[in-house]
Parts: C-alpha cells; sequence; structure tokens
C-alpha cells in the first residue's frame, strides 16, 4: 500500500536561513510519526509547507496517492489536512460551535446552530472529548481549547491531523488524555504527525520518529527499537541528562524574599521565605494559583492582603519597575503577550526592561552601540538562533523567543526570580542549559521560586518543593527522598 | 407627539443605514471611519442618476455604485496596502467632499440648471395597516427607503448570526490568523466587507438626496457619517443597537428644532454634541471588556 503522505526533497529558505534542507518524510495511514528536533531545527516550517502556509522552494508531495500542491490552507483542508498549531487558532470571542462552523462547507450557507451543537455534542461523547458546544473559547482552559481543534479535524473527516507541540501547555492528565484520544485515532486509519519535545511521550505514543537537525534530516528509527538517550543523542548529537542539585554544596545567604499571607483573587494565603542560594520548586497542576502566584510576585496582579519583602524592601505595592531595582527578576509563562513585543527585534526585547541603565542607556537617552554589543554578547551567550540582532522576534522558532526572554531576565544578575514554566516550548538541550542557569544563580546566591508543572524539572533542581493546589499551597517538602505519592496527593487538593 | 416621533425616525433613517454599513466594515475589522465620504458620493450619485435619466432607480444605482467605489478605493488602500484605517477613512471623506463639489460645479457649468431639483420618493401608506389609530401613521406611513433601512436592519442581523458569510466576517474582525488558517481568505472577506460598507452608505446619502432634501448641496451629509459611527459603538456592533441609538440620536434632534421653534434658547452646537458623548461615554465604559472585535484596525500579515 502506498504511504498516505510523502514528502519528497522538500527545501524552503528563510533569506540566508535553509530552514528545510532536502527533507524527505512518509506517514502511513494509522502510523503517530514523532518529529522531533531542537528549536529551530525546522519542524513547524515543515508542517506549514505541507499545509500550504508556506510555499516550499522546491520539492515534492502526494497525499493519499495523488500530488498535492496546496497554495494556501484551503486546499490541504480539502485534501483531507488538518493541523493544530503550536498556538491555537480559535477565535477566544466565539463558541466552540461557531469556530467549528468557520469555514466548513458542510455547515451549509444557512448556520444551524442547534443541529449544530447537538452533532458536536455527540461527536464529542463519541471520542471522549466532553466539550459544551455553546461554551465561549476564552472561557476554556488550554487543555479543553486544544479538544476543539481535535474535534475541527474529526469532524471535517481529515486523514491526516499535525499536532505541533500539542502537549507544551497541557497539565499532565490533560496530556494523557490527549495521548488516548490520538491513539483512537490512529486505530480508525488517520495518520499523525506529533511534533514534542518531551521525550517520554513520544516514546510512549509514537510508531517511528524522524528527527531534524538544523534544517536537515538527522535520522530516522522505530520507536520500539530505540531509548530516551538514543533519541536525545540523535537530536542534539549528545545526551543530555538532568541536571541534580544536592544539598550543602554552598552555604545559604540572607532572607532574599519573604512572602506573607499573599492574597489576591485566585490566590488565598501564601507564606514561604526564600534565602539567597536556594530554589524552591512550585509543583502542581496548571491552573491552581501558580500564574497568579508569579503575577502577584512580579507586580502585575493587585494583591487583596499579605506582605512581599524583597531583601529588606517592602514590595507588596511596588510597581513592577521599583521589583526590578529592588533585584527580581520576572520569566512569565505567557510569552507572547507578557514577556515579548512580537513585532520588534531581539535587540529591543532584549532591552526592554533595562533600558534606562547601561549598557543600554542612561535615565534620558540609549546608547545604541554599547547596547547592541551587549546584545550579541547574550545571543551568543543564550544560543539564540536568530540572523542577527534586528531580527524580528516573532518570526523566530518558538523556543528560540522563550531564549530572548531568558536572556534579558537572567542577565541582570538578579538577586531574587519568579521563574513561570520558563521551558515551555525548549528543546532538551535548552531545557538542561536553562536548569543550569538556574543553578549557577543560585550558586550565585540568587533566591528562586521555580514554578513548573514539569515535575521532573522541579525534581531535578529545587531545595524545597512546594505543590499548590486550588490557590493555595497544599504543603511543602525539602527535596530530600521525597514522597511521590504524597506529591501526587497534595497536587490532587487532598490533603492527606 | 406622533409627529415628532416621525421626525425622529425621518433623522435617524439615513444615520442607521450609514451605521449598517458601518457594521459591515468594522466587525470584519476595519474602522469605518469613511462613512461620511462614502455617503456623500451616495448622495451625490442618487441625485445625478435620478436627474440625467429621470428615473428614481437610476438614482439609486448610482447611489449603491458611488458608495461601493468609496468603498473599494478605502478597501484597497487600508486593507490591501495596510494603510492606517483612520487616515485613509478621512483622507476618503475629504477627497469625497471635494470631488462631489467639483463635479457638481463642472455640471452646473456645462449648461444643466444652476439647481438640480427632483421631485422627492413618496410616501407609500402600508395599505390597511396604516389605518390603525395613532401607530398606523407613524409606522406604516414612510418613504420606500425607510422601509428599505427596517428590512436591511433583519437582514444584516440574520447575515452576521445565522450565515457562513457573517460568521466568517466575524471572525475576521476577531482574529483574521485563524480565518486563513481555517482556509479561508480574511484579504478578500474585509476588500469586501468595506465595498458593501460603502454601497449601504451609500444608500444611507441616497435617503438624503431622494427622500429628504431633493438635491444635492456641497458637503450635505454634514457629519451624519460621524454620528453613525458614534450610533454604531452605541449600539455595541449589532443592527438593532445601532438603530436604537440612532433613534435616540434622531429624537435628540428633534426634540431640538422643537425647542428652537418655541424660541427656547438651547444651543444647537450642545444638543450635537450629546451623540458623541454617549459614544465615549459607552467606549470608556465597555473598557477593556469591549464587545468591539478583537483584530479591528490590525493590518493582516504580510505574507498572507
Ligand atoms: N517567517 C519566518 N521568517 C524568517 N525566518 C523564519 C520564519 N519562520 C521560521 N524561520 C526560521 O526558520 C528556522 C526554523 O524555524 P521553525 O519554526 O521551523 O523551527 P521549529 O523546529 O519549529 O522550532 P521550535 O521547536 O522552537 O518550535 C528558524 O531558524 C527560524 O528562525
Ligand atoms: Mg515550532
Amino acid at each position: 500500500m502506498p504511504p498516505l503522505l510523502e514528502m519528497l526533497g522538500i527545501v524552503r529558505t528563510f533569506g540566508a536561513v535553509r530552514a528545510n534542507d532536502n527533507i524527505n518524510l512518509t506517514v502511513q495511514s494509522g502510523e503517530i510519526l514523532g518529529l522531533l528536533g531542537e528549536n529551530g531545527s525546522g519542524k513547524s516550517t515543515l508542517m506549514k509547507v505541507l499545509y500550504g502556509m508556506l510555499p516550499p522552494d522546491s520539492g515534492d508531495i502526494r497525499f493519499r496517492d495523488a500530488p498535492l500542491d496546496a497554495k494556501s490552507p484551503f486546499d490541504a483542508i480539502k485534501a483531507g489536512i488538518a493541523m493544530i498549531h503550536q498556538h491555537f487558532m480559535l477565535v477566544e470571542a466565539m463558541t466552540v460551535t461557531e469556530n467549528i462552523l468557520l469555514g466548513w462547507p458542510g455547515g451549509g450557507q444557512v448556520l444551524k446552530h442547534k443541529q449544530m451543537a447537538e452533532h458536536i455534542r455527540q461527536a464529542s461523547r463519541r471520542f471522549g472529548l466532553d466539550l459544551d458546544p455553546d461554551a465561549r473559547i476564552s472561557a476554556l482552559s488550554l487543555g479543553r481549547r486544544q479538544r476543539v481543534e481535535i474535534l475541527k479535524a474529526i469532524l471535517r473527516d481529515a486523514e491526516l491531523l499535525i499536532l505541533d507541540e500539542p502537549t507544551s501547555n497541557l497539565a499532565p492528565t490533560e496530556v494523557r488524555e490527549l495521548l488516548d484520544i490520538m491513539r483512537r485515532l490512529r486505530s480508525e486509519g488517520k495518520g499523525i504527525v506529533f511534533i514534542s519535545h518531551k521525550l517520554p511521550e513520544v516514546l510512549d505514543v509514537c510508531d517511528r520518529v524522524v528527527v531534524l537537525r538544523a534544517g536537515k534530516l538527522a535520522g530516522e528509527a522505530a520507536v520500539a527499537s530505540i531509548s530516551r538517550e538514543q533519541l536525545a543523542e540523535m537530536m542534539v548529537g549528545r545526551n543530555v541528562p538532568m541536571p541534580r542539585v544536592t544539598e550543602g554544596e554552598h552555604r545559604r545567604g540572607a532572607l532574599r524574599l519573604s512572602v506573607r499571607g499573599l492574597s489576591a483573587t485566585g490566590l488565598s494565603a501564601i507564606t514561604f521565605d526564600l534565602r539567597g542560594g536556594e530554589i524552591l520548586g512550585i509543583a502542581g497542576v496548571d491552573g491552581n494559583g501558580q500564574l497568579e502566584l508569579a503575577e502577584a510576585l512580579a507586580g502585575l496582579r493587585p494583591v487583596t492582603d499579605g506582605i512581599v519583602l524583597i531583601g529588606d524592601h517592602d514590595a507588596t505595592q511596588a510597581s513592577v519597575t521599583a521589583r526590578v531595582e529592588m533585584g527580581l527578576a520576572y520569566l512569565p509563562a505567557d510569552r507572547s503577550h507578557t514577556a515579548l513585543v512580537k513585532a520588534m527585534t531581539v535587540f529591543d526585547n532584549l532591552m526592554l526592561r533595562d533600558s534606562r541603565r547601561p549598557p543600554y542607556g542612561t535615565r534620558a537617552l540609549l546608547t545604541p552601540k554599547t547596547g547592541v554589543a551587549r546584545a550579541r554578547d547574550l545571543m551568543a551567550q543564550y544560543d539564540i538562533r536568530a540572523p542577527g540582532v534586528d531580527f524580528v522576534v516573532g518570526q523566530l522558532s518558538g523556543g528560540n523567543q522563550q531564549k530572548v526572554v531568558i536572556a534579558r531576565e537572567l542577565s541582570r544578575a538578579p538577586t531574587a526570580v519568579v521563574a513561570h514554566q520558563a521551558t515551555w516550548g525548549l528543546d532538551p538541550g535548552a531545557t538542561r542549559f536553562v536548569l543550569d542557569q538556574m543553578i549557577a544563580l543560585r550558586q550565585q546566591g540568587a533566591a528562586i521560586v521555580y514554578i513548573s508543572s514539569e515535575l521532573e524539572e522541579i525534581l531535578s533542581i529545587s531545595d524545597r518543593i512546594a505543590v499548590m493546589a486550588g490557590g493555595a499551597i497544599a504543603g511543602v517538602t525539602p527535596n530530600r527522598n521525597v514522597d511521590l505519592r504524597q506529591i501526587g496527593l497534595w497536587m490532587s487538593g487532598r490533603h492527606a | 407627539m406622533i409627529e415628532f416621533l416621525a421626525a425622529s425616525i425621518r433623522i435617524a433613517t439615513p444615520i442607521l443605514l450609514a451605521a449598517l454599513g458601518g457594521i459591515l466594515s468594522e466587525r470584519a475589522g476595519v474602522f469605518a471611519v469613511g462613512l461620511e465620504g462614502m455617503m456623500l458620493v451616495g448622495a451625490f450619485g442618487a441625485t445625478i442618476g435620478t436627474w440625467a435619466s429621470d428615473s428614481a432607480y437610476a438614482g439609486l444605482v448610482l447611489a449603491l455604485v458611488g458608495g461601493a467605489a468609496m468603498g473599494l478605493v478605502v478597501s484597497v488602500v487600508a486593507v490591501r496596502f495596510r494603510a492606517d484605517n483612520m487616515v485613509t477613512g478621512l483622507a476618503a471623506n475629504i477627497v469625497a467632499l471635494g470631488l462631489t463639489s467639483y463635479l457638481m460645479r463642472i455640471i452646473a457649468s456645462s449648461g444643466a440648471p444652476i439647481a438640480i431639483h427632483n421631485t422627492l420618493l413618496p410616501v407609500l401608506p402600508i395599505p390597511g395597516l396604516v389605518d390603525i389609530p395613532e401607530i398606523g401613521p407613524l409606522l406604516f406611513a414612510h418613504p420606500p427607503l425607510t422601509y428599505l433601512t427596517l428590512i436591511l436592519c433583519i437582514a444584516l442581523t440574520f447575515l452576521l448570526n445565522r450565515t457562513q458569510i457573517g460568521l466568517t466576517l466575524r471572525a475576521t474582525g476577531e482574529n483574521p490568523e485563524v480565518v486563513y488558517a481555517s482556509g479561508l481568505n480574511p484579504l478578500l472577506v474585509r476588500m469586501l466587507a468595506v465595498i458593501a460598507c460603502g454601497a449601504v452608505a451609500g444608500l444611507g446619502g441616497a435617503v438624503l438626496s431622494m427622500q429628504q432634501v431633493g438635491t444635492f448641496t456641497d458637503s450635505m451629509t454634514s457629519g451624519r457619517g460621524y454620528l453613525a459611527l458614534a450610533a454604531l459603538i452605541v449600539g455595541r456592533w449589532t443592527p438593532w443597537g445601532a438603530a436604537a441609538a440612532c433613534l435616540v440620536f434622531g429624537a435628540a434632534e428633534a426634540f431640538e428644532l422643537r425647542l428652537q421653534g418655541f424660541g427656547v434658547p438651547v444651543s444647537s452646537y450642545v444638543v450635537q454634541m450629546v451623540p458623541y458623548l454617549i459614544g465615549l461615554a459607552v467606549l470608556a465604559g465597555l473598557g477593556r471588556n469591549s464587545r468591539m472585535p478583537a483584530a479591528i484596525g490590525l493590518p493582516l500579515h504580510r505574507d498572507r
């Protein structure tokens, strides 16, 4: 039987960057193919070429045994391809039904909302998706939004599903459910391309993997015959184990961050003390107050009660800028809105919060010469892969955008750090790099609050672990012989 | 009283038509600053068309075509070439004012009578209904374009909420990238929406010149396009909301005329400010929570 999809000799360049360099790829019906590679290796580009969003410079595509030359997503959708993007493609102000109807020829010219809603309810039940057709997208969690995208693809009878980093911002239970849905689609004979940086889930769900490196095909393997270490090596050319901090490597410093009874909307009575040289890992299922805590600490969310001390300063009512001057760095989870101005250049984004200080400028004027030199250094040091400091951030690959944020915040030599989902969308190598940076800052005496839904990372770098549930801290434990069962109980909100 | 309400409806009709056009444009994501110019060209086209051919139908067609042409210009500049919506709209208004005044002079100097005067469209009482006491004459004795406005209001509500076209249009105003990824063409959607906006607003101009004045005078819309803009904001970008706002504005103006008739010293400037003040208050009240289309005024991506 011929393969469902065949891509042959795909080349796509952006100026001097060869994002895809002669790539061949096949997908069979009833197969889940893992597409792996470091940040900027060309995965999203290859899929956008397939989906008709980017014309290739050269190369051929065959789909369902016929040539496919998609000039726009319209052609790809018609041929039976659905793509779920790294950043969701849903209209937030509209309902689930409206989003599914959008651009769907099966919906007819005059919309039958009621009938469609019933159809959606049934289909969502059949696939175990459990969606309310009348819910507005803006009211749904990220996991739910993804289900809307999946349902949209299913209802359009897509034969091939492209999932670009679908698990990056899902809670662990949501990930498990997604993988189940993928298996069910596979058993119905659909082909799936699954892009992910998380090797365990790739090994769990995929049949075969293809690895890209710097735009080129770097390897291919059946999952049954490969180990996690081998896979990591194929991706980055070396194995990248998690780092491990051990207690007593260095002395604790003075009190750097002190939080007493901190309350805000969605946050109740958070209390902890953090000394210099200490990392407090905050675990928990996403959406249990982590965002609220991070924002309250950074000064982005009004505090209703309690106090925050940064060093000796009372920062409870301090502005964002004042907190930066007290030595606080903030890595927000939502990079596209809070952390970066996507339409501005790498340089602009690097100096964004420091433009009033050398080397970027003085109180009144910018000093571009020294500033640009500094930005170049940071690009090299943090391995930001872009053609130059004048490159627009929005055009960088997802992982490289995140590196810009990290470079800006951590290069300031902060004394206190609040990091929320800092490795969101980063490949294993870059993840390791961020964790190493955190450890280095700890060694230099910074106090770090490391909020993540990746328990593995928390276990790897924390001195102490706190678990959040329902907007409060459910429990705290030193990172020594941790009882994972206990952590799980705390996460589920039960105080055992 | 009946007379006062009828006056309100009369004043509201052209503004509402322009506002309906504006809703098409803004729900697709393009600020409808050019409404004033579109109305003006519509009023001009209606006058010239009727006068030259002696047929009201030709006048209507020319009003539609003229308004649509303005819409086409705005859509090419603001959508296709991604120019700023505000600047484009204002420029279109200025061009429309200059162009219509200039063409009027040319026609006048080419031997036509100095004042073109067409007979007004007649009132069409709806048989039976018009005999209902009190409300009959108020609701069922209007010239044809007033009924058409009501029909358009119903049709636009249906179009926006119940059809694939309306859904696509709204989605384009909210998030054009999603529309593109769904296999549709947001650029085309926006261009067509702005052209349709021009046609409907042109009809609004035709109401003025064919139904209320009978001729074209320089700058005869005198700010009604901006009033329509205020009405669609107050009406939260929905046809019925805009209709309600237009009736309130119409009533305010009718009231002012009445007061002046009785010799009460109110400054007309104060009364004219009212709609815009309401508009500003609504905008401020809406705040970030507004139902304003999320992607309004934002240009489409370069590579789409
Ligand atoms: N629109 C664009 N203009 C210029 N360069 C681009 C554009 N899109 C992608 N690139 C470049 O192409 C390369 C591949 O990017 P791509 O987004 O495909 O990477 P990726 O493998 O998806 O990475 P990630 O895992 O970080 O999402 C990068 O170097 C990126 O900067
Ligand atoms: Mg990508």
